[in-house]
């Protein structure tokens, strides 16, 4: 049930956002993806927590997607993973909401404004995966120590020291 | 700073300097992480959190590790909840792969993982004990934990980090019979807790009625640790109207696990988005409005009845028949694509997202842990707290630093 209502909110969003959204991945029980413009991730952020009740990020990955055969590129695919606690239809799914950066210059919006509760995650995958986040309140190392002057570790070309 | 809005500060000080100072990680307190806390007299005025002194780097470590070699060192962030750690990851896998498990495989997952969500409550509650100043209850916690843990080696074959989840099923079957040794020290055991020796049916070497008299065993302690602990006015003293999360906080910070459920949010993976033998059975999600240490306590202790309520049914209800769907070779090859799983860990819900090329490793794992998702609640209760309500707080969240940090 609450997988259709989930394709009903891909299909509003795509209809709001018209050409904001590049495309949507939507295979039932596995994974329900919107891949967005960067420029339109914040509109999009609000419209889906005031409209459709998101109201809490479940957390935030990076992808380094330079290594990957098909569908791979030098980007960084970045994905929040969108839940519900206070709409008890959505409570069996989770919304990915994804934006796409140039892995030389990987600089996005912060989405703190909306959702207080990503500002760890979005720190994490600064640490991890060198992502800068605009606008965020306190952009620092959390996982990594303070002196690691690396590439960020979970970047494809990062190797660890003994395995290869 | 965090950007939630600061909490009213009440400052006790008479106009002396403020006092920055690190509260771990060496702290045993704390474990492995450290708090930078700035107080005013005794009020915190100011708390960060700093994670990262356990950090093992498992999201890259599963990239170098193929899909059945990962599943050992993935249950390292909380040995004592391998099967909340591990399960979620065949979960995912098994939705690349496509493959439904058999039921008694089920049925067989689902009771160590209620299995290992007791023992790592009652680890929990040894802790909140002796950090508050109770001793005995580190004690009876830990002394009990070991009939949990003896159970997890008679079906898995190890105390705690089992490798016992493969996607496809499980590694091995419950026993029929149990050793004659456990029994003997069951039975001691028993008559020297509860003051009675234990009955003739519940000395029986089958396996199902050794499970039952563990349970019941079980249960009967439970009403101990509320006479003893739960309900004694050293612990209620420590705990009531500490530390309040409000329902929309909880929301907002997107906490999980028990303290979200004494927030008076009925939240649980196991029910909204079911798996494994979870449908079939019969149990209920303890929820409390409070808010308060003491709620989250509480939530936690009615959680470890739950638990033996799963146990036995499912114990009750397995069904005969394989228990995984094949002998996997080491290196087994998943499909393209990309998969999004979830399971209810003791400490909340833990997540994983994952991306196959086909190969015979993941392309990329992310492990989104429940600890790592208190963090900011941690912050939000402890500014304006007393100093002395750190340990209170802190163990009422059962954050778990290695979980965390990864």
């Amino acid at each position: 049930m609450t997988w259709q209502k989930l394709r009903e909110i891909i299909d509003d969003v795509k209809e709001k956002f018209q050409e904001n959204v590049e495309r949507e991945i939507y295979v039932e029980k596995k994974i329900a993806k919107i891949i967005v413009k960067k420029e339109s991730i914040i509109e999009v952020a609000r419209y889906l927590r005031d409209t459709h009740r998101f109201d809490h990020v479940k957390g935030v990955t990076g992808v380094d997607l330079s290594r990957l055969k098909e569908g791979g590129g030098p980007y960084i695919e970045l994905l929040y993973h969108l839940g519900s606690l206070e709409d008890q239809e959505l409570d069996d799914v989770i919304l990915n909401l994804s934006v796409m950066l140039d892995i030389e210059n990987p600089i996005v919006s912060s989405l703190c404004s909306i959702w207080p509760s990503v500002e760890l995650h979005e720190r994490e995958v600064y640490d991890m995966l060198g992502v800068i986040f605009n606008g965020h309140p306190k952009l620092e190392r959390i996982l990594l120590p303070e002196y690691w002057m690396d590439i960020p570790p979970l970047r494809k070309e990062y190797k660890v020291p003994g395995r290869e | 700073m965090m950007l939630e809005e600061k909490k009213k500060i009440e400052v006790y000080d008479m106009g002396g300097p403020r006092l920055t100072f690190s509260y771990g990680p060496q702290h045993p307190g704390t474990g492995h992480f450290r708090m930078t806390v700035t107080v005013s007299g005794d009020t915190i005025v100011d708390l960060e959190p700093d994670p990262g002194f356990v950090h093992r780097g498992k999201e890259k470590m599963a990239e170098y590790k193929t899909w059945i070699t990962n599943i050992p060192h993935l249950e390292r962030p909380a040995i004592l909840d391998a099967a909340g750690m591990v399960i979620p990851y065949c979960l995912t896998v098994e939705k690349l792969m496509e493959v439904e498990i058999p039921e008694r495989a089920k049925y067989l997952r689902t009771i160590v993982a209620e299995l290992d969500r007791i023992a790592s409550h009652l680890y929990w509650f040894s802790l909140y004990g002796v950090f508050l100043g109770h001793t005995t209850m580190f004690l009876w916690c830990v002394n009990d934990r070991e009939f949990i843990l003896d159970l997890s080696q008679l079906i898995t074959g190890q105390r705690f980090t089992h490798a016992y989840y493969i996607p496809g099923g499980v590694r091995n079957d419950a026993p029929k019979q149990v050793p004659k040794e456990l029994i003997k020290e069951f039975k001691y055991y028993y008559s020297r807790m509860i003051g009675r020796e234990p009955s003739q049916e519940e000395l029986s070497e089958d396996f199902k009625k050794y499970v039952l008299a563990v349970a019941h065993f079980m249960e009967l302690r439970l009403d101990h640790y509320y006479e003893m602990f739960f309900n004694s006015e050293i612990f209620l003293e420590r705990v009531r109207n500490i530390g309040v999360l409000k329902r929309e906080d909880a929301i907002r910070l997107g906490v999980t696990g028990t303290t979200l459920r004494a927030s008076g949010v009925k939240y649980d993976t196991r029910v909204n988005d079911p798996y494994d033998a979870y449908p079939f059975l019969n149990f209920e999600i303890p929820v409390r409005d409070e808010g308060d240490c003491y709620a989250r306590a509480m939530v936690g202790y009615q959680e470890i009845r739950e638990s033996l309520k799963i146990i036995r049914q499912a114990v009750e209800q397995m069904p005969e028949g394989p228990f995984k769907l094949k002998q996997h070779p080491l290196v087994i090859k998943v499909p393209k694509g990309e998969a999004v799983g979830r399971a209810e860990a003791a400490r909340g819900e833990i997540l994983y997202y994952i991306v196959s090329d086909g190969t015979d490793k993941p392309y990329r794992l992310r492990m989104i842990t429940p600890s790592f998702r208190l963090l900011p609640a941690l912050k939000h209760l402890t500014v304006g707290a007393r100093l002395a309500d750190i340990p209170p707080i802190y163990w009422s969240l059962n954050y778990w630093p290695v979980e965390a940090d990864r």
